[in-house]
């Protein structure tokens, strides 16, 4: 049996699935960003605080009106959503003709005070949320046992990723949006209503991030500081992808999760650095990203 | 506009009252005031286990002290140090150079509070330090001016690590925080295993704070390792106990040993997951009559979270320095020190106990196993007492102490 420096293969191929695992959180994370980013321009800071909310929303749909996994799938992104939607028309939306820098305040302010009011209520050491039943246990795929739900977690990701990918850049509805980034005033002229568009969109980006929320609530522990700890991550992948790129946000999502993935098994003190290391490097070779446009 | 008018006969009963107040005032005591800085994680992961339940610890400590009538003037202030050193040895440097700050209590996080302890050190202040896990802190980096409470990883893992090689788990791989704390848990759970015949065949450095520990666990997984010691804590721990259960690791019969489990961290897992972990406290609310009573004081002022053995530390430092200097009248740092040490501790949380020269507070250690969700009569009833250590047995022997203090 082949070794490959010194850790044999079935480890290896188990990392690199993990690393998938973790490159879906990644990737529909930077996908919100870079949709948003896209659309709006704006660099939304409080992307973590809302994956966060996506959690604790299907904690308390569970735990104070019954509500189980599946349904909260959809409700919890809905709710969330929403709160996007008020945030971005009594606040955001006085900010698109100003500098990115003021929508970066803005929204780093906003993570602030969800992540302490929901500290303040909760307590910062987390909260139980049990695995639904139907995706408890696991398969032994021979090199490792992998449980059901992570597999779901891949799937549903995927999906979601590729369906949003279809929708911007397939359809009709996609066009209208890439033609209001592209300029928004001529777009209007054609009876379209941009700002409606740009609400909506922003709503949207907000329920992707809850929607890993939710996904991430039965495995990761649930508590007001989990989105703080990711999302700056996520921002190094959105900046390797290349700001508001689709594409390159889905792609680099997984690609880094399983060079993190990898990092674990060879050098796991690095596990942490090895995504801005990358960027760094990224940046200098190519400043737009991989997938992005220079201006 | 007023006027004032002055006549000879209010001048000379101004004159008698000064001169009254000024012998009365010579003749009672002159309130010594002090003022004691908690210092902890507010908005971190530690902050349930610390933060403002510490600062809540030590008010109740100087209520039930009663220190306004014994002539203390006790003030208690607070901060919160982010689990940074940098920022934990600025606030202690502020507090004892510009704000008068006498005492720095709790501050949990390893790194932190070895900073802190150094400082308090050169200031020739007091450090009631009951957070912090290292027992370098009592070890090769102690000091007169420190006394370190609650728990230490020698304590630990003399707790958990014995009880479990002990029940045949003699073969371990550790997920370690990579962090002073971390490295010191491990090295101390190290030397138990191995003292006791066991062998330590592997470990991770995992990155702090970590959120996916899937990896590290696959790891200890195809390591064969009987017992999968987690020398971390808080959130961490908390999610690679969750996710041991995930990845079935528990299920195929390899042990997890949680070295530092907190009676918040089985809160926030949820009985589901967290039964028949074996873990150690010094300090568990439903002990006895008096933990109780104390207990229930103390959750209605933190919306009903039961408290840690952290902020029960907390209560009893700051309960046995406030006798010292009400004993000693003066807030002189080598008089209280000296008083602490010299005199018994009495307190409803920890009992009787002795502070040791090198700093180490003596009390028993508890091992306790985590609830089945059946036998759990409600919320915070997490914990069955498996077996109780003397503070001889659970804490290091003076004699095998690197403490520069014990030597001299």
């Amino acid at each position: 049996m082949f070794e490959l420096l010194g850790i044999p293969p079935q480890a290896l191929f188990g990392q690199l699935l993990l690393g998938l695992i973790n490159g879906s959180f990644y990737a529909i994370l930077s996908l919100g960003l870079a949709v948003i980013f896209g659309l709006l321009n704006i660099i939304n800071f409080t992307h973590g605080a809302q994956y966060m909310m996506g959690a604790f929303i299907s904690w308390m749909l569970l735990n104070w009106l019954g509500i189980g996994y599946w349904p909260s799938l959809l409700l919890a992104p809905v709710v969330a959503g929403v709160s996007g939607v008020i945030i971005e028309r009594l606040l955001l939306q006085r900010l698109y003709h100003l500098d990115h820098l003021y929508g970066l305040l803005l929204t780093f302010g906003l993570a602030l005070i969800i992540q302490g009011l929901f500290r303040n209520y909760f307590g910062s050491s987390g909260l139980p949320y049990q695995i639904p039943a139907e995706l408890r246990g696991g398969q032994n795929l021979g090199f490792m046992f992998l449980p059901n739900y992570r597999a779901w977690v891949v799937v549903a990701s995927l999906v979601v990723c590729l369906a949003t990918w279809f929708v911007i850049e397939k359809t009709r509805l996609g066009a209208y949006l890439r033609a209001a980034t592209e300029n928004p005033t001529l777009t209007q002229a054609f009876g379209i209503n941009v700002p409606l568009l740009i609400t909506l969109t922003y709503g949207f980006g907000v329920g992707l991030a809850a929607f890993a929320g939710v996904l991430a609530a039965p495995i990761y522990s649930v508590n007001p500081n989990m989105g703080a700890d990711l999302i700056i991550v996520v921002f190094a992948v959105v900046v390797i992808g290349g700001m508001g790129s689709i594409l390159g946000a889905i792609v680099t999502g997984f690609g880094l999760g399983i060079i993190e993935g990898l990092t674990k098994v060879f050098y796991p003190e690095a596990s942490a650095t090895v995504i801005f290391i990358i960027m760094a490097i990224v940046l200098l070779v190519k400043p737009a990203g991989l997938f992005g446009r220079t201006a | 506009m007023t006027t004032f008018r002055m006549n000879r006969r209010s001048v000379l009963a101004g004159a008698a009252a000064t001169a009254f107040s000024a012998r009365s005032m010579a003749q009672a005591q002159q309130p010594i005031t002090i003022r004691i800085g908690v210092l902890n994680d507010r908005s971190g992961l530690y902050a349930d286990l610390t933060g403002e339940g510490s600062a809540i610890a030590a008010r109740m400590a100087v209520e039930d002290f009663g220190a306004a009538a014994k002539g203390l003037n006790v003030q208690i202030v607070s901060a919160d140090h982010q689990n940074k050193p940098d920022i934990g040895a600025n606030i202690a440097r502020q507090w004892y150079d510009n704000d008068a700050v006498d005492v720095i209590a709790d501050v949990p996080t390893s790194s932190v509070a070895l900073a802190v302890n150094q400082i308090t050190r050169e200031k020739n202040k007091i450090f009631l330090n009951s957070g912090a896990a290292t027992s370098d802190l009592t070890g090769s980096q102690c000091s007169p001016n420190t006394v370190h409470w609650t728990y230490d990883t020698y304590m630990l893992s003399q707790g958990t690590g014995g009880a479990m090689v002990k029940a045949g788990g003699d073969t371990w791989f550790f997920l370690t925080a990579d962090y002073a704390f971390g490295h010191a848990l491990e090295r101390d759970t190290s030397a138990v295993v191995q003292r006791q015949g066991g062998r330590v065949i592997g470990s991770v450095r995992t990155p702090f704070p970590g959120t996916d520990f899937s990896s590290f666990l696959l790891q200890a997984q195809a390591s064969r390792a009987k017992v999968i010691g987690l020398a971390n804590a808080g959130g961490d721990t908390v999610n690679s106990i969750k996710q041991a259960a995930e990845f079935g690791i528990t299920a195929g019969g390899q042990k997890l040993a949680g070295l530092l489990v907190f009676v918040n961290d089985v809160h926030a897992l949820g009985l589901q997951t967290a039964q028949g972990l074996v873990l150690t406290e010094t300090f568990y609310w439903d002990l006895n009559d008096s933990t109780r009573a104390w207990s229930r004081r103390f959750a209605p002022q933190r919306a009903g979270n039961m408290p840690s053995m952290v902020q029960a530390g907390v209560y009893g430092s700051v309960l046995h320095y406030l006798k010292a200097v009400a004993a000693t009248k003066s807030k002189d740092a080598a008089q209280a020190m000296a008083w602490m040490k010299a005199n018994q501790t009495d307190d409803p949380l920890f009992g009787k106990g002795t502070i040791r020269a090198d700093g180490r507070k003596m009390h028993p250690a508890y091992l306790f196993e985590v609830k089945k969700p059946s036998e759990s009569k409600g919320p915070w009833d997490y914990y069955k007492l498996l077996a109780t250590l003397p503070a001889e047995e659970a804490f290091r022997p003076l004699s095998a102490n690197a403490c520069p203090l014990v030597r001299a």
